[in-house]
């Protein structure tokens, strides 16, 4: 088996000189100048110490020194470098490995990062190879991270040995960096990875299938497709739940962006907030709806960075109109969270708190609290 | 040697049985049957005078075994399976697995039951109709309630039973078309919301509190004039008993929705509290579990549905009911019945079963089980949290009625062994062990629940293999990886069971797709 | 006087509580459940009848009103109907009775592998009487497995009506319909009077483009064999509808199995495969499919599949296949719950006890009963055999309408005689007042049928 191995050498280095993040070359050098020491290495190591024994005849490969290849060797893990970084790691160097990995035809990738080093994995990998996110960064968001490097060294371990068959798209999201550093949270959906499913197939079904995440999203897509009314116009929001609804309808929508869909056709594609508006005017006011989906670990209905659909917007849209689809693993995942709304208007925001029907599945919804 | 020790030291029957198949031999036979009754007709005669296109062509292919190689073979199988009369069977949550009297089976087994048909005139059927009679008398004082029928054969079906209830009501009330949803909970039995959809009902599904309570805010923002009924198990899965459960009934009765309680979890609750006295219009109970009737590997059962009087117009047809002129007798006169859930009148065995179950125990014993079934489960609850690596689900919940669901989250986090891997190694002590429910909100969940057929040396005896098995993840990564080395078959290649290309479901479609051992044509 | 202990509570011996309550750390077993509101318990102890504690006393109480039935063993069972007074092999009840079976549940396929593979070799030989390659685990009954089976093909087929035989059981139809309301509407068939079988003109006009599957119940509740059935399924087919086959597994060693005759589905009830009667409890249900995705990807309820094993062994597990685009999701599934796996595992016993062979002669026997019982009974006056001419297998219809008696007047007076008379069909077919569904089984004797036309002659007279 052949993997992908990179650790984003200056990632985590923000976090503990109480700068949100090393995005950008200012911010890095005023982190180096306040003494921020690379940690993301060490967070790699707990994870290498994880699977090394794992990793047999594999055959992994990592840009030199820092970004990989020295702490695989270091575990006595055959490895192939890929070339030399330049002292100061850049994304340039995680998105130049992420390529020649493709190349190589690597089976995993494994990184170690933040929301920054997902990002630039996902823009070269997308969905092709399953991925494995150790974190190491400031802004863990995405979906991609393990929840700890042993965690992550462990999910990589059972996948060397085979183990881990079954995957599920994963949210990468970055966060506003601006808005960040001033303690909001405003992220946005980048895009989706696949990561492995750690649970391992079990037999115990009382209660027949349980069926897997794949196929709730696209047992839920059908029944919501089924739902919508003729002669009604449909807005239909970023996130893979709601691309499987326009995948059910055959229309060729977007992922991150908001497309219009009437009686089963596409009526508007990837659209700005002006070109929502005008639809929406188009239409009489009974006869607009909004379907969006959960996006992130944070539980986001509105506000993941998402300007299309502003205050303005969602106030077009009769409340009874707006429904929010979800399937059940992505509702299990946020157990004992509130959902979130972030328009950037809060007297909206405060109208559309309370609890809200979740759809998720075939004639079923969850009652989900907003806050 | 000790328990532990002993138990550890398990090994199962490990027959290496082939398939039926494999040991048949062209022309054996384990039974014959009898031939032609007298010489007036003859077999062939009889034969040619059907439509010779309907006749088979090809014999069927069956096995072909002598007696005594179909009694070895199917003695190894059973010795391959552990039932609750082999093993400390606590592992299996809300099965609420308990002892079931060899007396109740053997009462059952009589040829006064077994050789009846179903349609025979009720005068001939008086003894079982009786006996179905005074089991519902019992069930409405157990329920608190006033009509019962033991037509539904499981408890989804009992399920079933109330969703129809639900909708001959409504339908006789006009609003058929407008009552189309119902209200369950997160940790209610999964029946709860997928069997009303097969009624055409849309499911709401209320999400725990943080207390683990059913969250009763969600609940008053899902109620609305489209509610047709709400679907409660209580205590839930959790063991929780949610003591606002009352709240809950007085908001649905106040815009007329019906309350349905699932009683699957009844058994810590036997005379302390019943359907009635929470504001419940019906429910149903699993004789198989609470009362005594087996398992059976999944069937065949009984849910014993109870109703208030006033919904007797919409219970499934026939109710069995007595009069002096006519002795105990099936009542078909219910115009606005919801229908038949089952074909004939019940599981009657089962309905026996139960019925000497209960009647072997009264009241006060009753009482007992459900006194013993709780202290055993906190005791048991106990144990548990003192294992490494193990929680509980809702932490400041406690104590719990009659079983708890816990969680290995701990260990997961610092073994990377999960209730999967437990589940693997159980099996190398002679016993289950169950996770939950889908959705696995709790993570890495398991559900133990000691019923009062346990002693205190049995849940010694299963706590400390749990403990073993925790202690075998933090210190013999290996061994948890190879288990189980010592039930009856090593390590289940589960990709067999993902790919239609891969899996088969007969001996017929093994061969299809396989020759040898597993090789693809 | 000390509190009573429990044979079947170890832990009500008071000190084994005391020491339990000490370990927990609460004073009394009513604290543990403190938490039940006041406004919720029960005010006073439940009033149930005195027990009978002692084992022999149950036994006298249960035995006693038991006896007060009658059965197929004293009275002679000229019943049928949907369930049938077969023969139980004593190997059948020997390994239904095994207590590791009996007392099982929901173990792995490690430590409970016993019950999966006696499973598997259940759907393995259904498979095989069926002429199909996949067979679920039992459900409830064939009438719950007929609605489960209609509601598949509306998924399958992405229609929303079933067209039901006029003339199939009641009692099936009945639950059927629980099951299809309010997803799948039902319309029906008419059976042509003269032969007893489904009109296939009724059928043509009744089949259109929104029917997702023609039910055949075959033999149907007449006992006629229905022998256009694969006409039927042509017809069916053309209009892009599946044919659903209702039958009676027993008759199988003798008579086509349904794929044979364009069947796509088969279901009915394995009560008839060495299951004790009980009064209508010895039922389950079992739904037959090719080995096509889009088949098998609608069942709910559970297949055992086999698998290899990391040592080479025969494995076994539930067959839970990612689900591909084949599943359409039009329609709601079903639920699995607690079926009746027992008796799938006893009617596989008794398929392998009695083998091709068995199979055939217990059809050759039935068939052979049903000539005698025709043959002794054509000389009773006012009951004729020619209601239907459709020729009848298992059962018959016996029209006693030319008798000026009443079928249930008949019945009584056989009953008086020790023999329990057939189905009453008038009461659920008004245009059949008069008519006597009979059916006769591999026990049915020479002397039983002499009874019967000795009986029947005198009643009449």
């Amino acid at each position: 088996m052949k993997v992908g191995f990179l650790i984003n050498p200056v990632a985590g280095m923000g976090g503990k000189v109480a700068l949100k993040g090393t995005d950008g070359e200012d911010i890095l050098r005023r982190a180096l100048e306040l003494g921020a020491e690379p940690a993301a290495g060490a967070r790699a190591e707990e994870a290498v110490k994880a699977f090394a024994e794992s990793a047999g005849d594999c055959l992994f490969y990592s840009p030199s020194g820092a970004m990989g290849a020295d702490l695989l060797k270091k575990y006595g893990i055959r490895t192939e470098p890929l070339f030399e970084p330049s002292a100061h790691t850049t994304s340039a160097d995680t998105k130049r490995a992420a390529k020649m990995m493709l190349d190589r035809g690597v089976a995993l990738i494994v990184f170690a990062g933040g929301d920054g080093t997902a990002r630039d994995v996902c823009a070269i990998v997308g969905e092709s190879v399953p991925v494995v996110g150790i974190p190491a960064g400031v802004k863990i968001h995405s979906a991609v991270y393990a929840k700890r490097p042993g965690a992550a060294g462990i999910l990589v371990g059972r996948f060397l040995r085979g183990l881990a068959k079954r995957f599920a798209s994963a949210e990468v999201v970055d966060i506003d960096e601006e808005a960040f550093r001033d303690d909001v949270v405003r992220a946005r959906l980048y895009g989706y990875m696949k990561a492995p499913d750690d649970r391992e197939f079990m037999q115990d079904r009382k209660t027949g299938s349980g069926g897997a995440a794949a196929e709730e999203a696209a047992e839920l897509a059908a029944y919501v497709a089924g739902c919508m009314e003729p002669g009604t116009l449909y807005l239909v929001g970023s996130g893979s739940t709601t691309m499987r609804l326009l995948e059910r309808l055959e229309v060729d929508g977007t992922l991150l962006g908001v497309d219009a869909v009437m009686d089963g056709r596409l009526v508007g594609w990837d659209l700005t907030e002006a070109e929502i508006k005008k639809l929406l005017a188009g239409v009489e006011r009974e006869r607009r709806a909004l379907i969006v989906t959960v996006i992130g670990g944070q539980g986001h209905i509105f506000g993941r960075g998402n300007q299309q659909l502003s205050p303005d917007v969602i106030r077009m849209i009769p409340k009874k109109n707006i429904t929010v689809i979800a399937t059940p693993a992505k509702m299990a995942q946020l157990f004992g969270k509130s959902l979130i709304v972030d328009t950037g208007d809060s007297s909206l925001d405060e109208e559309l708190q309370g609890y809200i029907p979740v759809v998720t599945g075939r004639a079923r919804k969850m009652m989900v609290r907003i806050s | 040697m000790n328990n532990l020790e002993r138990m550890k030291r398990f090994h199962q029957a490990k027959w290496n049985e082939p398939i039926i198949y494999e040991i048949s031999e062209p022309g054996a036979r384990a039974v014959l049957v009898p031939g032609p009754c007298c010489e007036c007709t003859s077999a062939e005669e009889a034969v040619a005078s059907l439509p010779s296109a309907m006749l088979r062509k090809e014999s069927p292919k069956l096995p072909e075994v002598a007696q005594l190689q179909l009694v070895r073979h199917y003695n190894h199988l059973s010795q391959e399976n552990i039932g609750v009369d082999g093993n400390i069977d606590i592992g299996q949550g809300t099965c609420t697995m308990k002892y079931n009297p060899k007396v109740n089976e053997r009462l059952a087994g009589d040829a006064k039951l077994s050789e009846m048909h179903p349609l025979q005139p009720e005068g001939t059927a008086q003894g079982i109709l009786e006996l179905f009679y005074r089991t519902g008398e019992l069930f409405k004082e157990i329920s608190g309630l006033d009509v019962f029928s033991v037509q539904p054969g499981g408890g989804s079906h009992g399920v079933l039973a109330l969703a129809s209830i639900v909708r001959a009501y409504w339908r006789d009330m006009g609003e058929e078309n407008k009552r189309d949803e119902i209200i369950t909970t997160l940790f209610s039995h999964p029946a709860d919301c997928a069997v009303p959809i097969v009624k055409g009902y849309k499911v709401t599904i209320i999400q725990p509190d943080a207390e683990g309570y059913p969250d009763i805010e969600a609940f008053k923002a899902a109620v609305s004039e489209r509610t047709a009924a709400i679907f409660f198990t209580n205590p839930e899965d959790t063991g929780i008993f949610n003591v606002r459960i009352k709240e809950f009934t007085r908001i649905a009765h106040e815009r007329g929705i019906l309350c349905c309680y699932d009683q699957a979890n009844a058994n810590g609750l036997l005379g302390v509290t019943r359907t009635v006295e929470a504001d419940f219009d019906m429910s149903f109970f699993n004789l198989h579990k609470t009362f005594g009737a087996p398992h059976g590997c999944g069937g065949p059962a009984t849910g014993m549905v109870a109703a208030k009087k006033e919904l007797r117009p919409y219970m499934p047809v026939p109710l069995v009911e007595h009069s002096p002129e006519k002795g105990y007798y099936l009542d078909f006169d219910l115009p606005k019945s919801c229908g038949k859930i089952k074909s004939f009148w019940g599981v009657a065995p089962v309905v026996v079963k139960a019925y000497s179950w209960i009647m072997s125990l009264g009241a006060e014993g009753l009482r007992e089980v459900s006194r013993v079934a709780v202290l055993n489960n906190n005791y048991c609850m106990k144990k548990i949290l003192a294992i490494r690596g193990a929680s509980i689900s809702f932490p400041n919940h406690r104590p719990r009625v009659e079983q708890a669901r816990y969680s290995w989250q701990k260990l997961k986090e610092d073994t990377g062994f999960g209730t999967a891997d437990v589940q693997r190694c159980v099996a190398d002590f002679g016993t289950h062990y169950w996770s939950s429910h889908e959705p696995w909100v709790i993570p890495e969940p398991f559900t133990i629940e000691p019923s009062e057929s346990y002693s205190k040396q049995d849940i010694d005896d299963y706590t400390a293999v749990l403990a073993e098995i925790a202690r075998m993840c933090y210190e013999e990564p290996e061994a948890v990886r190879r288990a189980p080395v010592n039930s009856t078959v090593h390590h289940i290649d589960h990709d067999y069971f993902d790919d239609p290309a891969k899996y088969a479901i007969t001996w017929r479609a093994y061969n299809k797709k396989y020759k040898g051992y597993f090789e693809p044509r | 006087m000390s509190k009573k202990v429990y044979p079947y509570i170890p832990n009500s011996e008071a000190s084994v509580q005391a020491e339990m309550l000490k370990f927990i750390g609460a004073d009394s077993i009513e604290e543990l459940i403190a938490d039940i509101p006041e406004d919720m318990r029960m005010k006073r102890a439940m009033k149930l009848p005195e027990p009978f504690c002692d084992e022999a006393g149950l036994a006298r109480h249960v035995g006693a009103m038991l006896g007060k039935n009658k059965t197929a063993r004293e009275l002679v069972c000229f019943l049928g109907a949907g369930c049938y007074n077969r023969y139980v092999p004593a190997v059948v009840d020997e390994v239904a009775g095994r207590s590791e079976f009996l007392t099982a549940y929901a173990g792995e396929p490690y430590e409970d592998h016993g019950r999966f593979q006696a499973m598997f070799e259940y759907q393995s030989m259904m498979a095989e009487l069926l002429d199909m390659d996949v067979c679920n685990v039992p459900s409830y009954d064939g009438g719950q497995a007929v609605g489960t089976t209609l509601r598949m093909a509306a998924r399958i087929a992405r229609r929303k009506k079933a067209l039901v035989p006029r003339n199939v059981n009641p009692d099936t139809l009945a639950v059927l319909r629980t099951y299809l309301q309010p997803d799948v509407e039902i319309a029906y068939v008419d059976y042509n009077s003269k032969t007893g079988r489904i009109c296939l003109d009724s059928l043509k006009e009744k089949l259109t483009e929104e029917v997702a599957a023609v039910l055949v119940m075959n033999p149907n509740f007449f006992g006629v064999i229905e022998e256009k059935a694969q006409e039927i399924a042509d017809m069916a087919h053309a209009k892009g509808a599946l044919m659903v086959a209702y039958v009676e597994p027993s008759t199988l060693g003798l008579l086509a199995p349904p794929s044979q005759y364009g069947a796509d589905i088969a279901c009915g009830d394995i009560q008839a495969l060495g299951l004790h009667m009980n009064y209508g409890g010895g039922v389950a249900g079992f739904i037959a499919t090719k080995d096509e995705p889009r088949f098998v990807d609608e069942y709910p309820s559970r297949l055992f599949g086999i698998a290899p094993t990391s040592e080479k062994e025969w494995g076994f597990g539930d067959v839970l296949w990612e689900r591909t685009s084949f599943a359409n999701r039009d329609g709601a599934k079903e639920f699995v719950g607690t079926h009746a796996a027992l008796w799938g595992i006893a009617a596989g016993v008794y398929l392998a006890a009695m083998g091709p062979q068995g199979m055939r002669e217990l059809g050759e026997a039935v068939a052979q009963r049903l000539g005698c019982l025709k043959k002794a009974l054509s000389s009773v006056k006012g009951l004729s055999f020619d209601r239907f001419s459709g020729a009848p297998f298992q059962e018959v219809v016996a029209d006693f309408s030319a008798s000026g008696r009443t079928v249930a007047e008949i019945n009584e007076k056989l009953l008086e005689r020790g023999i329990l008379g057939g189905y009453d069909l008038g009461k659920d077919f008004p245009e059949l007042e008069g008519c006597m569904l009979i059916a006769v089984t591999e026990q049915t004797s020479a002397d039983d049928i002499k009874a019967l036309a000795s009986a029947l002659a005198e009643i009449l007279a």
